[in-house]
């Protein structure tokens, strides 16, 4: 993978617990790359986040899931990467827009029950980082591990 | 995103994926635009898998609406902006 700047974490739907351990995980292991992150979601995942890490050791930029897509939409802020977390259609529907609002390198972070038929369904070029798990974060984990 | 939904609208589909949204549209209506994801109507900005069909019948559009943990809603609301911006070349 090459140097990356500031990356954006795109939350989905919080409903399935691994996302939120992993959005951490992911955020602390890009920091210590000296990757200035920032993470997106709607207002309970980013809750979920704020709980979890009380001190913002891992999770230091913090916005809105729509103020997000506005922001890039209108050309005021972009990325050099972006993980977009994906466990339903509307997961999907959200890689798409990044793909068509954003320059950034695309990865999609796909888990969950129907993670492989998600994953199938992306019509184009990104980094596919799939496990089929909700709730234990592992498998993810040692997926992402592979690619940063 | 507090726009939309504070508008009058009526949902044509519900719980739906995006793809069934545009086969909906092409479906049932003549006047159909295709937009980019991204693409501002109403405030919002549409979320969706390109290309993003939005249908026009009489005085209202016809567009998809989707929420990460609801997924996408088929939505009707009255627009003559948002149809005169569509005719203009909004679309793509």
């Amino acid at each position: 993978m090459n140097r990356l700047n500031n990356t954006l974490l795109l939350l989905g739907c919080p409903e399935l617990p691994a996302q939120t351990g992993i959005a951490l995980y992911l955020a602390n292991k890009l920091a210590r790359k000296n990757v200035d992150v920032t993470i997106a979601g709607t207002r309970s995942a980013i809750n979920l986040i704020k709980v979890s890490d009380p001190e913002r050791n891992y999770a230091k930029k913090l916005i809105d899931l729509d103020r997000c897509i506005e922001n890039i939409a209108e050309k005021r802020t972009d990325f050099d990467s972006c993980f977009v977390f994906i466990h339903n259609d509307a997961g999907i529907a959200y890689l798409a827009t990044i793909h068509s609002i954003s320059k950034a390198d695309l990865s999609a972070i796909i888990f969950g029950s129907n993670a492989e038929t998600l994953a199938s369904t992306i019509e184009f070029e990104c980094r596919k980082i799939v496990a089929k798990t909700a709730h234990n974060p592992i498998p993810l984990k040692k997926k992402i591990d592979e690619v940063i | 995103m507090g726009c939309v939904e504070e508008m009058d609208y009526e949902i044509l589909l519900k719980n739906t994926s995006f793809k069934e949204c545009r086969e909906f549209v092409t479906s049932n209506f003549k006047e159909v635009y295709k937009v980019k994801p991204g693409y501002r109507m109403f405030e919002v900005y549409l979320i969706g898998v390109p290309p993003v069909m939005i249908g026009v019948d009489g005085d209202h559009v016809i567009f998809p609406y989707t929420k990460p943990c609801y997924g996408t809603f088929l939505l009707r609301i009255r627009g003559e902006e948002a149809i005169a911006a569509l005719r203009e070349g909004g679309g793509v």
